[in-house]
């Protein structure tokens, strides 16, 4: 199975609003793709499907060839996809370095003896969670700050966080819905280092943005969205150069969308 | 000095033993709060424990401690069966169901006279419950929760009150874990029903009813939820308050709904709260879990 993300003819309706119509595109495993679309296309609908919180209509998802379809979202977060959210979610109460190791809950083994009386494999699995959720707030450069609350964060930072919280349940597939909205440019380079970083790592992504410069330079693959239906797929390129495309989407001045946070659907 | 000890326990002996009861209640409403669900249903778990171990031990001849048992594991029981339907509820839902359960439970053991003695009540429950069962149940319960709050399953707790859905796409199982919490308190308040009612000698159904509920519930908020001390601290307060008020003592209810109108309003994190504390100098927070 050489595809990591398989959609095929998905539909969504509500009631009778058609949001998604017969959307099928692939993800290939160790690329960063992109999902783009105006206001409303559809997209973090597409996001809420894959990660189970919405039901399709008709089609089918599958990861690594194995359906998610009537999973809950725990159950499909374990099977192997992580995301983010477009108005973020963090856990603000709790500090950063919290926020992550609830991300790691599967992944702490020890059963109830073990952690009734602190046996030494309570105590390891606690260890190593806790080193390695300092490692993933490294990478988004956020272990300086580990154990301050996470409501105290930046707009930037509480994305990045988001991030690091996600890659915490292993993912094999991370999805990032609008990972640089809000962001200064600065922020955005930055992000988009780490970003690379983090393929590099082995991880395949998967990201709903609005900014074009950002998708441009990260994505190998791009699917386009429009009115729920795809209406373009290819490389950046191909994407900038599709006529189609350039009329509902990119056919303005400046090549950077306007973002407003808690916008789309 | 051990003649005034004496006579202190003689006079109060009731009352200590009535807190570490009392205890036990916020602390099984806390688990349930902890983890985001405002569930109303403890009272009417609390009722179940105590008559399950008092029909147990009068009519069955059981010994205390598969009484106390039984006690827990009934009122589990059934928080499992009505966790089921009911804990997809939040909220104001969540509360209105619970309590309509409750009022269930209440006029149920009205009803079944010939197990439960009807309005009237059990009379004549062994004296089985020792200072010491008290203390020690306190003290395990305590154990338990606070080794829960320093484990994956507090945080899943502290994760889904925080953000349910954020909380299921980091693997976590939003409704099994409810289901424990709620479980869990209902063991509970139902091991403090049966160690109330080997106290008391008696028990009516009116004991289990919207006010104990109400009562329960400001002893959690009063406390605040940040820290096992803080339901302690609030059974404490409201348990003695009346004691030290005897004035007041009719208007105990009244009491008790105006702690909570008031706490709601200008601390609604509670008496014990970690924020304050951490400002203090040399107290603050490190590492994972508090």
């Amino acid at each position: 199975m050489s595809e990591l993300l398989e959609l095929t003819n998905v539909s969504r309706h509500f009631g009778g609003l058609k949001v998604l119509q017969d959307v099928s595109f692939t993800v290939r495993p160790g690329t960063i793709s992109g999902l783009i679309g105006p206001n409303g296309a559809g997209k973090t609908t597409v996001f809420n499907l894959i990660t189970g919180l919405l039901a399709p209509t008709t089609g089918d998802i599958t990861l690594a060839g194995a359906s998610l379809l009537g999973r809950k979202p725990h159950a499909i977060t374990r099977s192997g996809i992580a995301r983010t959210f477009q108005n973020i979610r963090i856990f603000k109460e709790m500090t950063l370095l919290e926020n992550v190791i609830v991300g790691m809950h599967r992944h702490l083994d020890y059963g109830v003896p073990g952690l009734m009386f602190a046996l030494p494999k309570y105590r390891a699995a606690e260890k190593r969670a806790r080193d390695r959720a300092r490692e993933l707030l490294s990478w988004m450069k956020l272990d300086h700050m580990a154990d301050d609350l996470a409501d105290n964060l930046s707009y930037g930072a509480q994305r990045r966080l988001e991030i690091a919280r996600a890659l915490a349940t292993e993912p094999r597939l991370l999805l990032l819905d609008e990972p640089v909205a809000g962001m200064n440019s600065t922020e955005k380079t930055a992000l988009m280092r780490e970003i690379v970083n983090i393929q590099c790592r082995g991880y395949t992504i998967f990201m709903i943005e609005h900014d074009m410069r950002f998708v441009m330079g990260l994505c190998e693959e791009i699917s386009v969205l429009n009115f729920g239906k795809i209406i373009a797929h290819g490389g950046p390129e191909q994407i900038r150069n599709d006529p189609q495309v350039i009329e509902a989407y990119l056919g303005r001045e400046d090549d950077e969308v306007s973002v407003t946070p808690g916008a789309g659907e | 000095m051990i003649d005034y000890l004496d006579n202190f326990w003689s006079v109060y002996s009731n009352l200590v033993l009535t807190l570490g009861t009392n205890a036990l209640l916020a602390l099984s409403i806390y688990l349930t709060l902890s983890c985001g669900m405002l569930a109303m249903a403890n009272a009417a778990f609390m009722g179940i424990g105590a008559y399950t171990s008092a029909i147990l031990t009068m009519n069955c001849g059981w010994p205390f401690p598969a009484a106390i048992a039984a006690g827990m594991a009934m009122p589990a029981l059934v928080a499992f069966i009505i966790g089921k339907p009911t804990l997809r509820l939040s909220g104001v839902y969540l509360a209105m169901a619970t309590l309509a359960f409750g009022e269930v439970v209440r006029l149920l053991i009205i009803r079944a006279e010939s197990l439960t003695g009807g309005a009237l009540g059990l009379n004549g429950i062994p004296q089985l419950t020792q200072w010491w069962h008290v203390l020690l149940a306190v003290v395990l319960v305590l154990f338990v929760l606070a080794r829960l709050r320093r484990s994956k399953i507090g945080r899943a707790f502290e994760a889904i009150k925080e953000d349910e859905t954020a909380a299921g796409l980091m693997g976590i199982d939003v409704n099994g874990h409810k289901m424990l919490a709620f479980a869990l308190g209902a063991a509970i308040a139902g091991l403090a029903g049966t160690l109330d009612a080997h106290l008391t000698f008696f028990i009516g159904p009116q004991e289990f009813g919207f006010d104990r509920g109400v009562e329960i519930l400001t002893m959690t908020i009063l406390g605040g939820i940040n820290s096992l001390f803080g339901p302690v601290l609030g059974s404490l307060i409201v348990t003695l308050l009346p004691e030290l008020l005897s004035s007041l003592k009719d208007y105990r209810a009244v009491a008790n709904g105006l702690i909570l109108v008031l706490i709601v309003l200008f601390l609604p994190k509670g008496l014990w709260n970690p924020d304050w504390m951490r400002r203090l100098p040399g107290l603050r927070k490190k590492g994972v879990a508090p």
